[in-house]
């Protein structure tokens, strides 16, 4: 989306439409001793049509399960421990049977994986995989979603697309098994697409072509995509808006520009700052965050950063801060934060 | 100039593709295809590149992890490709690795203090007070704390755990330290981490780091010279700042121009290469290259292109770029 229809739309005011996915209070505790494992603590945003939101943390950080807890993909005991409200276009699916939540995914909500051979079949060619949803939900004919399969395959990019159609994905590149999962999660022209490190395991060169396809196909499905990423550099080329998660919540959210431009949490600030730059002059050190991510089990009281972090205050020890909007357009959950 | 610690020359290792009942050999994988490279004592050689390009069993050929198939690998000026496991005794206390994924290379039934102490048994350095005492110096030097010794690899993180396999390979004073994607596997704020303390190492230890990695963002803040290798040849290599803003070879500026950066609109219109890293095992002809340079011609088909020094340390592999 252009700068000009995001302020067009923040113009109309909030009242104009629902956002396409709204989530509340998200939370995934898991009963432990001596405390809960809460692996989401409380998560809440929204995402627009044609709009892009990073999920940006570290390993640990419940990006993830954030993203499995909205396509109802986890499995029990998981799966019923999951609290908080998702709404797709104003509707709650967090309740919804689990029929008509199948019939959902793949037609209106679908999800692209790090790994394509954990999500793709192995046993069934790669053309068949991809006509199967445009089969179910959108009623087409087999010798019809078989011709649309090959369509597809052509749009992500795949020069011959009859051949990788007719193969079973072991025999394709990562690249190529990738490309034919984005084709399979967009059969059915999703609402919305989650993309979960939809490019950490491929190489550089791909990743590129890739990080390309899914935003060409934005512009022209205009669909949302909710993009999980450890990878800032992949967040500030690719979204516009970023939320950044640490131990199971978000503690800052802004449109990129702004967040790589002054971030105001220690963490967000942090975390950009470590990244390495390749630069002329390079820095005798990189900026580090001194410590480790407190494990699930072993949150600390208060702010979970608050051990880690050079501005802590004896109330960031006592008293975990909320997510609060702090200008329009962005969120912030710290007591002690840099100027904006 | 420092003295030359490594002279690789030639380096070829293939790897055979075997199929069928008998496990017949149907044909070869030239995994590196004549690689000729040279470290200094106490400086960072990084061998970059995508999945396939061969860098990492270039890596391990350098240590004698897998044999060479030809070539020749000087180490302290003496050659040692060709020798057997017995005459390389002497050579490996004096070379180490580092792994991508510390815990796959930890013993997990073994206490980091037996972990570490593990080189000492197997090279019969010292009495049982002495090598209590080195442990306790090698988890000070990674910055770990001193009960470290007496916990299992499982209880740390994966920034912890890389730090003990960074003291492990440190343990007898190696000179030379190949470390194999030590940073991928870590988030950002630990990757730092682990950087910092490696260059700090460096320094203090005099060691010269073969550094293996596909990220060319953290390449560009440990590497003295960089070597990139396309299909098992090396096609570039340059001083560091002359190949991250002087890159000749068109897959080196491909893979730079591929690189993200964590700046937002900064997204230019790349001159991405295009399709996929073709299997090794059915190279293309002539520069590997070829069928997704932008700007090959027929004698790239035809001819692999011999690699040219074209400034002081600077070698480009391509037959377009001209002294």
């Amino acid at each position: 989306m252009t700068a000009a229809a995001t302020s067009a739309r923040m113009d109309a005011g909030p009242a104009q439409q629902v956002p396409l996915l709204s989530v509340r209070g998200l939370e995934l505790h898991v009963p432990s001793s001596p405390q809960a494992l809460r692996l989401i603590d409380g998560v809440s945003f929204d995402l627009d049509r044609g709009e892009t939101l990073g999920l940006v943390g570290e390993s640990g950080s419940g990006k993830t399960l954030t993203a499995l807890s909205i396509m109802r993909l986890l499995e029990p005991p998981l799966s019923g421990l999951v609290r908080g409200q998702v709404a797709l276009d104003g509707v709650e699916v967090m309740a919804l049977p689990e029929g008509e939540m199948s019939a959902l995914r793949g037609r209106v909500l679908s999800m692209v994986f790090q790994e394509p051979m954990t999500s793709l079949n192995p046993v069934m060619t790669v053309g068949r995989q991809i006509a199967e949803p445009a089969m179910r939900h959108l009623g087409l004919g087999a010798a019809a979603a078989a011709s649309r399969a090959q369509e597809l395959l052509r749009l992500v990019g795949i020069p011959d697309p009859a051949r990788v159609a007719a193969s079973h994905p072991h025999l394709l590149s990562g690249g190529m098994r990738q490309r034919a999962m984005i084709a399979t999660a967009i059969a059915c022209r999703p609402a919305l697409l989650i993309a979960d490190e939809p490019t950490t395991a491929l190489d550089v060169t791909v990743q590129a072509q890739i990080l390309e396809l899914l935003g060409d196909l934005q512009r022209e499905l205009g669909s949302a995509i909710l993009l999980i990423t450890h990878d800032l550099a992949v967040i500030a080329e690719n979204a516009h808006r970023v939320a950044v998660m640490y131990a199971g919540r978000i503690i800052e959210e802004a449109p990129v520009d702004a967040l790589f431009a002054g971030a105001r949490h220690p963490y967000a600030r942090g975390l950009l700052a470590s990244i390495p730059r390749i630069e002329r002059a390079r820095p005798d050190a990189l900026p580090e965050i001194p410590g480790v991510v407190p494990a699930p089990g072993e949150r600390p009281a208060g702010c979970a950063f608050a051990p880690r972090c050079a501005r802590a205050a004896s109330r960031c020890h006592a008293e975990a801060p909320p997510l609060v909007q702090t200008a329009p357009r962005h969120r912030l959950a710290c007591w002690e934060p840099f100027d904006g | 100039m420092a003295e030359t610690l490594l002279s690789v020359s030639g380096l070829q290792v293939h790897f055979p593709i075997r199929a069928g009942l008998l496990r017949r050999r149907v044909g070869m994988v030239r995994a590196v295809d004549g690689v000729d490279l040279d470290v200094a004592r106490g400086e960072t050689l990084a061998l970059v590149g995508e999945s396939g390009c061969g860098k990492t069993t270039t890596g391990k050929a350098i240590l004698r992890l897998v044999d060479p198939t030809a070539g020749s690998i000087r180490f302290g000026g003496e050659e040692i490709a060709r020798r057997g496991q017995r005459e390389l005794a002497p050579f490996r206390r004096r070379m180490q690795i580092i792994f991508q994924d510390p815990y796959s290379s930890l013993n997990p039934r073994m206490t980091v203090g037996a972990i570490l102490s593990a080189p000492f048994e197997i090279h019969r350095i010292g009495d049982a007070g002495q090598r209590r005492a080195r442990v306790a110096e090698l988890l000070e030097m990674v910055g770990l704390p001193q009960e470290a010794a007496r916990r299992y690899p499982h209880e740390f993180s994966g920034g912890q755990r890389q730090r003990i396999g960074i003291a492990r390979a440190l343990a007898l004073r190696p000179e030379l330290v190949v470390g194999d994607e030590p940073v991928s596997a870590l988030d950002v704020s630990i990757q730092a981490q682990i950087v910092n303390l490696m260059r700090h190492l460096q320094v203090e230890l005099g060691l010269a780091y073969v550094m293996i990695s596909h990220n060319l963002a953290v390449v560009s803040h440990v590497a003295d010279r960089v070597a990139v290798m396309y299909l098992g040849r090396i096609v570039e290599t340059a001083p560091r700042e002359a190949l991250f803003f002087g890159a000749r070879h068109p897959y080196t500026q491909a893979l730079l121009a591929a690189v993200p950066e964590p700046v937002p609109g900064r997204r230019r219109t790349r001159h991405v290469a295009r399709g996929d890293v073709p299997s090794p095992a059915r190279p293309p002809s002539g520069c590997h290259f070829h069928p997704r340079c932008p700007l090959a011609t027929d004698a790239c088909a035809r001819e692999a292109p011999v690699p040219r020094e074209i400034a002081p340390g600077h070698r480009v592999a391509c037959h377009l770029v001209q002294p």
